[in-house]
């Protein structure tokens, strides 16, 4: 070790420019595979709007879709009815449970069961998709749906709803929670300190306060309902055409997909891209949901800086 | 109050011998904008103590943070002015900050000891700037010039995270002096210490002043009449923006900026009107 | 005009309208662990008697089964009392030995280098956009890029390989976002204290850093692959859903795994079916199970008090 003063610079080894550009690369990689999806999507999509007996009128405005069928024909529209009607039920059914377990959770109980309950919502949450499947077919439709509506099919829109409903609920609620949990402290004491009650304070005070994280919280919980695939492939059952009536099956975009690749249905076909045309329509509904989610959340934020 | 006053009229004779170690020539540190301390000059000198006091926010700690190019971390701080370490522009482009950090050491206000063991500590310091031969000596050096050995010395390989404060501190102490730097900076190194584990760093201070050359920002005005040679006393002024920059007030050696201080905001200070 | 008595008279808390909206928030969060309980029931009731029971099959030649041996080891059977899920078990497992090898490395290294390398400038933050975005993408749609890029593109064919590769892709999101968590957990004053030893930035990342961030980024992994392998969607564009039943012998050849199995066995009609659907449900949860304890444990034990 000399005593002078080496003040210059020492040259770089090898092994770190490797770990440096290797992760700078896994980095960037994020990018790779958002441009990968898009492109995949858009040019088998694109082959598919234009094969002769697809057009973008029909994609849109005809009332069936069976890309499989000996006519087969390519409309879109009971597809999105039927994603956005089992999302809506599983909407209206998770929207509640998982603010109001939300509010219970930050604003009513104690520290101890909160250490109970949180993990019992990150246990439901782990639960896979197929298994829900599986609930909504073999439980939910005989023990509840058939019991109380009558008409109800095997294959039928509420249960696959219900279930739906049921996975999304600890997104919802764990959102909610950290939405409400991030709200300064001082609003709900000064709430409790001119005597308002904990219903109040959570209802008038803590909610609004809050409410941007939890809208957000929704509007991702619905884009999660309508890319939602096993849930609704098992119990939703096939219906392809238009259906408004949520006791017997519906179709959605997803178990569409899911149905076409079933039937090995060869590379370059028509139905093959179809499938594709799918996937970027979903991409599209739940691309926009995500960013509206996101926007919401970021904007709002900034009112306790 | 206008500029800086080098009260060192009174060392004349003891001026010739002493080395400079740090030359400040009209130092200033931004962050962005805001101008973090403004102007300051002075000279430190080698096998010294000097000692910045001064009420909080005056910049003491982004100044000695600039004598071992730590400011270079935060991506909006700009030093100005010039700053030699023996000689030698510390920001002159060809100085590698790695190296000057070999050679200008320093200890934390919060003890940092890292999660391993307490020879790893200092093993890390040897085996980054390729001071590994002889390691186990080197090792048993550093922690004896850092008073720690005895209480250590029985087993090396106990998480460093288990010792006491003060240990924790002696123990950052020893990694520092362990790389062989000429000087340490120290940034308010007992403020997390209680009065027995401080007593013993202001001892050791003492001892490890014969061989490095030391910078402390303290709080604690007894400290800096206990244990610094030379003080240089920082205040805040208020800019027109309301926001207040870092001013070297008077720098002088310590039993006359204690006994006889030049500048009255000094002497407020010392005499705690104020801080 | 109030008095001191009103004090005691009434307890604000206990009005009707605070006791019945607790009782609706009580409602919302037993609906919750309820439905979660009743799934649980109901799968053990059904699947455990297949999963762990022996007896005995066939109407002529009789034949022993002894589970839970004889369930993990067999092959797929027309008949549910004879099929078993050692083709998938094993699939799952190749699929797990893919994804942990190929998204440990890119995850931590891309979290390392947005966390601690990345300027704070508008491309790094175009990326971390990106990874928002691609964490809400429906797995489905991971499914059609795999079979698009991995299937198609790299020649890979409907294998293992391509369906590893697909899952990787779908939770390295998860996995970025958990190992840079991890690393901001690490206190700055020890990245301080090893630059002002004289360490490099790389040193003192790599060196420091990192290690004390490795058990996060090992929990992160652990429940990224816990995810990937309940993934049913993306595996049926590998040709996971053919009648596959033999065991992989290579990362190219064909295969199944044991979400796929058992929604082919939930699709058959007759009854029995259920069971064997069950059996292979509890399995799965058990894989689970185990994976979450594992990184629950990983996180106490070495989990470092700053």
């Amino acid at each position: 070790m000399s005593n002078e003063l080496e003040l210059s610079r020492k040259s770089v080894p090898l092994i770190e420019k490797f770990v440096k550009n290797f992760i700078k690369l896994s980095a960037f990689g994020a990018i790779l595979i958002s441009i990968a999806i898009v492109l995949t999507l858009s040019t088998e999509a694109i082959n598919f709007f234009q094969s002769p007996e697809v057009t973008l009128k029909e994609y849109f405005t005809a009332t069936r879709w069976t890309p499989t069928f000996k006519n087969p024909e390519y409309g879109v529209l009971p597809l999105i009815s039927s994603t956005l009607y089992i999302a809506t039920i599983a909407c209206l059914i998770s929207f509640p449970i998982g603010l109001f377990s939300a509010i219970y959770l930050s604003e009513f109980a104690s520290k101890r069961t909160r250490k109970i309950i949180k993990p019992v919502l990150e246990l439901l949450a782990g639960v896979p998709t197929v298994v829900f499947g599986y609930f909504a077919l073999n439980w939910i439709t005989p023990n509840i749906v058939q019991k109380f509506i009558p008409g109800t099919g095997v294959f039928n829109a509420i249960s696959a709803g219900m279930a739906v409903g049921i996975m999304i609920v600890p997104t919802i609620a764990s959102i909610s929670d950290d939405a409400l949990n991030a709200v300064p402290k001082g609003l709900k004491m000064g709430a409790f300190a001119l005597g308002s009650t904990k219903r109040i304070t959570a209802l008038k005070i803590m909610l609004p306060a809050a409410i941007s994280g939890i809208i957000a919280s929704f509007i991702l919980g619905f884009s999660r309902a309508i890319g939602e695939t096993m849930i609704v492939t098992i119990a939703g059952g096939q219906y392809p055409e238009l259906n408004l009536d949520p006791r017997s099956a519906m179709y959605t975009i997803t178990s569409s997909i899911v149905n076409v690749s079933l039937g090995d249905t060869p590379h370059g076909t028509t139905a093959y891209n179809a499938l594709f045309a799918l996937g970027i329509t979903l991409f599209l509904m739940t691309f926009i949901l995500n960013l509206a989610s996101d926007y919401i959340s970021r904007k709002y934020r900034k009112v306790y800086e | 109050m206008k500029g800086v006053t080098l009260n060192m009229e009174n060392k004349t004779s003891s001026k010739i011998d002493l080395d400079s170690v740090f030359s400040v020539k009209n130092v200033s540190v931004n962050y962005g904008d805001f101008v973090a301390v403004k102007n300051v000059s002075m000279e430190m000198y080698k096998n010294k103590i000097t000692a910045f006091i001064g009420p909080s926010g005056c910049g003491k700690s982004t100044l000695i943070r600039s004598f071992n190019r730590m400011n270079d971390l935060v991506p909006s701080a700009k030093v100005s002015g010039e700053i030699l370490y023996q000689g030698i522009n510390l920001y002159d482009q060809n100085v590698d900050p790695v190296q000057v950090r070999r050679r200008i050491g320093m200890v934390f206000q919060k003890p940092n000891p890292f999660p391993k063991s307490i020879k790893e500590n200092i093993a890390f310091g040897l085996r980054v700037n390729n001071m590994t031969d002889n390691l186990d000596d080197r090792i048993e050096k550093a922690l004896t010039q850092a008073a720690l050995w005895d209480e250590v010395k029985k087993d090396l390989d106990k998480n460093a995270l288990d010792l006491s404060g003060g240990q924790q501190q002696r123990l950052c102490i020893a990694r520092t002096i362990a790389v062989e730097p000429d000087t340490i900076l120290m940034d308010e190194p007992c403020s997390a210490l209680d009065p027995v584990a401080t007593k013993k760093i202001e001892d050791l201070m003492q001892l490890l002043v014969n061989e490095f050359s030391i910078l402390i920002v303290t709080h604690n005005m007894q400290q800096a009449s206990r244990v610094s040679d030379y003080c240089a006393f920082f205040t805040t002024k208020a800019t027109e923006d309301g926001r207040r920059t870092g001013e070297l007030v008077e720098y002088s050696d310590t039993k006359t900026m204690f006994t006889n201080p030049v500048q009255s905001l000094t002497e407020e200070y010392i005499s705690g009107r104020f801080g | 005009m109030n008095s001191i008595k009103d004090l005691t008279k009434t307890n604000k808390e206990k009005a009707p309208k605070e006791i019945i909206f607790l009782c609706v928030l009580y409602l919302s969060i037993s609906i919750a662990i309820i439905t979660l309980m009743i799934l649980i029931f109901d799968i053990l009731s059904t699947g455990s008697n297949r999963l762990f029971s022996d007896y005995e099959v066939g109407l002529v030649t009789k034949q022993q089964i002894n589970n839970p041996q004889d369930f993990l080891t067999s092959l797929d059977s027309r008949d549910p009392l004879k099929a078993g899920i050692g083709p998938a078990f094993v699939g799952t497992l190749w699929l797990m030995i893919i994804v942990v090898f190929t998204t440990f490395p890119l995850g931590t290294g891309a979290a390392i280098y947005l966390e601690e390398f990345a300027p704070k400038n508008k491309l790094t933050r175009f990326i971390e956009l990106n990874l928002t975005n691609l964490a809400g993408v429906p797995s489905v749609i991971y499914g059609l890029m795999g079979l698009a890029v991995f299937v198609r593109l790299a020649g890979f064919g409907r294998s293992v390989l391509s369906g590893g590769l697909t899952l990787t892709l779908l939770i390295l999101p998860v996995v970025i976002v958990a190992s840079r968590e991890a690393l901001k957990a690490v206190p700055d004053t020890i990245r301080q204290g090893a630059l002002a030893l004289g360490a490099t930035k790389f040193q003192a990342i790599f060196r420091q850093v990192v290690p004390s961030a490795i058990p996060g980024m090992v929990t992160g992994m652990v429940l990224g692959l816990s995810r990937a392998i309940g993934e049913t969607a993306p595996l049926i564009f590998m040709g996971a859903l053919t009648y596959v039943n033999y065991y992989p012998d290579s990362p190219l050849s064909g295969f199944t795994a044991i979400p796929i199995q058992v929604y082919n066995w939930i699709g058959y009609p007759q009854a029995e079916w259920k069971n064997t659907s069950s059996a292979g449900i509890i399995l799965l949860l058990v894989m689970l199970l185990t994976m979450n304890s594992i990184a629950l444990i990983i996180r106490n034990k070495f989990e470092k008090d700053w």
